[in-house]
């Protein structure tokens, strides 16, 4: 390594220097996915243990198409939260943009990447005219989409005629939460990303190393790398197994094409935020818009932005939720779906406080909720105890985000 | 004496009926440090807004490095190597030090931000300055201590080879042994070669650091001075009564 900074860092090789260095993260208010992989994986030990059904492969294809549409909806929201706002709208964002979805193909005759881009476009249009009135005139973000909130529902209600469902049979649309990779091109796919992943992570530490800079503690990135990369192969393993009831009839394995799409989400969204300086000014504005705004970066459009962003992404929960339930209905995105995704979001470790959170949080909260829902759904309990779970879950995370930031307060 | 780099004359800005600063002369030369004192209400965050650009003076002439120059925003100021450092940091607790030293102006690389890039050139900014009190250029700002973050404040300041460099009350919110840290740091900024207007309140720091003391008194300069040509009580005058015993509106007699 290089020492020709006058200041030298001395790089250190043990991971116990690496253990300290991210309690101090801690201190400082950043909890990091430690908590949320370990909450993950207490969950699935526990309900693995008391429901024989809970670990099984088709329960785990189940499981990843019923967090899908949450998780896609907390991507967008991650972005309007850390800005230190809400979207309460977001879920019927999704069902308002799914229902014009399913109107253009079954009314319209239109093929579906038509119809989806119609739909993201709406969206788009709504999350403006949200952020707009929030950066412009000032009104607060929390009573801009309560109104939303109920406005998007109503235009739900319209679109859909009362009580009634909208059906979409488009083959595509509804491939995306019914359909899977054959096994062969499950572990084509899975090939591709770990070796990306993998040629990603050491070019960037080569980097870094090349230019005299502070790398990652190598050993450090090898354990992480080799457990998500492991971990991800047994996943692949696990749904490249036949979940089929009746074999003989309809053959089900590899991995449902929702697990793509929503990869593909979280590789942009994550380059958005963490390589751009879009993304960075993001975090600016979420930490001190003032700062933000003396550094001469335009906070409004920001603001406006990430708001246009959470909607598109909606937009695309519509399009899942559609695929999933065959058809649209008033109720799509409605009742706990939007306290869920903010919730996974919280759970995954995004504060509401703005400034700190990543686009893997929705994954990983995503994966907390879904795994409550259906494991306790599993185990019998009724709603009533579900809901209480997990709204104690989402109460321990916001606490230990406040409890986290107290500490960091100079 | 150097020729100034930045030079005043009859500045004059109302807000209103309100008439802050009047006919308002400073000059500030580069590689010295000069305070600019007044008691609060005085106009002297009127005058540093209207060097930066944020205010838009009625009247005046604004001089920089010989040239007559008009400043009517931010980014004219910027253009023209003036850095402000704001008293309340305007520094993003969530983002590190890099992140905040570069906010705004990022390196990119094609639509990528180049961070080792900035990372370098962030090291060595701090090298120049000779700050060694700051651990890892990677940790968070809501980690730091006050005199750190103002360490930070100033380093983005001089990141980008500006020439003078304004600094409202550094080190008002500070310990006695920070204050040392931020007042060597400011002394060193000046024999780097940069024009340096201090603000402070602080009679001691001022005489301390500064090389000349400029006091204005409800919006009118009292006077700008040599910092050894006068005492204290003589400044302190300047700044509870607009004049004192062998100051003149020109200097000293």
């Amino acid at each position: 390594m290089s020492t020709s900074t006058a200041a030298v860092e001395v790089p250190d090789t043990s991971l116990k220097s690496a253990a300290h260095d991210y309690w101090s993260k801690v201190k400082a208010g950043d909890i990091g996915a430690l908590p949320a992989v370990l909450g993950l994986l207490v969950l699935c030990i526990v309900f693995g243990s008391m429901s024989s059904v809970f670990l099984t492969p088709g329960n785990f294809a189940n499981l990843l198409t019923q967090a899908a549409s949450v998780i896609v909806i907390a991507m967008g929201l991650i972005f309007v939260l850390l800005l230190g706002e809400i979207d309460l709208s977001a879920g019927y964002a999704s069902g308002v943009c799914g229902a014009v979805l399913v109107i253009l193909i079954t009314d319209h005759g239109q093929p579906w990447y038509i119809a989806l881009a119609a739909s993201i476009a709406v969206g788009m249009a709504m999350g403006f005219g949200l952020g707009t009135l929030v950066a412009r005139l000032g009104i607060p973000s929390f009573v801009v989409t309560l109104a939303a909130f109920l406005g998007f529902q109503g235009i739900l209600l319209i679109l859909a005629g009362e009580g009634g469902t909208i059906r979409v049979d488009d083959e595509t649309v509804l491939a995306i939460q019914n359909s899977n990779l054959s096994p062969t091109l499950s572990w084509a796919f899975y090939i591709v990303a770990s070796v990306g992943y993998v040629l990603l992570g050491l070019s960037r530490i080569n980097a870094r190393r090349k230019a005299g800079l502070k790398a990652e503690l190598f050993k450090l990135w090898l354990i992480k790398t080799i457990s998500l990369v492991g971990v991800s192969g047994l996943a692949v393993f696990a749904l490249n197994l036949e979940r089929s009831n009746n074999r003989e009839l309809v053959s089900l394995k590899g991995i449902p094409y929702v697990v793509p799409v929503i990869l593909v989400l979280l590789v942009i969204g994550t380059f958005v935020l963490g390589r751009t300086a879009f993304g960075r000014h993001i975090y600016a504005v979420g930490g001190n818009a003032e700062a933000a705004r003396r550094a001469g970066i335009n906070v409004k459009n920001i603001r406006i932005a990430a708001f246009v962003i959470c909607s598109a992404l909606s937009a695309i929960a519509g399009l899942l939720f559609a695929s999933r339930q065959n058809s649209i209905s008033p109720t799509t995105g409605g009742s706990s779906t939007l306290l869920y995704a903010v919730g996974a979001a919280v759970i995954g470790g995004t504060s509401l406080f703005g400034g700190k959170g990543k686009m893997r949080d929705a994954i990983l909260g995503g994966l907390v909720v879904a795994v409550i829902d259906n494991g306790m759904g599993l185990l019998g309990y009724a709603a009533g105890i579900k809901f209480i779970v997990t709204g104690a879950v989402l109460l321990v995370s916001a606490g230990v985000d406040a409890i986290s930031r107290r500490g960091s307060a100079v | 004496m150097t020729e100034p780099i930045l030079s005043l004359r009859g500045v004059n800005k109302s807000f209103g009926p309100v008439h802050v600063l009047k006919d308002v002369n400073l000059d500030v030369h580069p590689g010295q440090v000069t305070a600019l004192v007044g008691d609060n209400g005085a106009g002297k965050s009127t005058l540093i807004k209207c060097i930066a650009g944020i205010y838009t003076p009625d009247h005046g002439e604004f001089k920089f490095d010989g040239k007559v120059v008009n400043i009517t925003g931010p980014r004219d100021a910027t253009a023209l190597g003036i850095e402000i450092v704001y008293q309340d940091l305007a520094l993003c607790d969530n983002l590190d030090i890099v992140h905040n030293m570069f906010l705004g102006r990022e390196v990119k690389k094609g639509p990528v931000l180049d961070e080792s890039a900035m990372e370098s050139l962030a090291r060595k900014t701090l090298d120049s300055l000779s700050v060694r009190t700051v651990k890892s250029i990677r940790q968070t700002v809501a980690s730091l201590s006050g005199g750190q973050r103002q360490t930070v404040a100033i380093a983005k300041a001089v990141l980008w080879n500006s020439k003078v460099v304004i600094l409202d009350e550094p080190t008002a919110a500070l310990g006695v042994a920070q204050t040392e840290q931020v007042l060597n740091l400011v002394r060193r900024l000046a024999d780097n070669g940069l024009g340096v207007i201090l603000i402070s309140h602080n009679i001691n720091d001022v005489f301390e650091v500064a090389d000349n003391i400029a006091a204005l008194y409800l919006g009118s300069m009292a006077a700008q001075v040599a910092k050894n040509e006068v005492i204290p009580r003589q400044v302190i005058e300047l700044i509870t009564t607009g004049a004192s015993a062998g100051v003149d509106k020109a200097g000293v007699k």
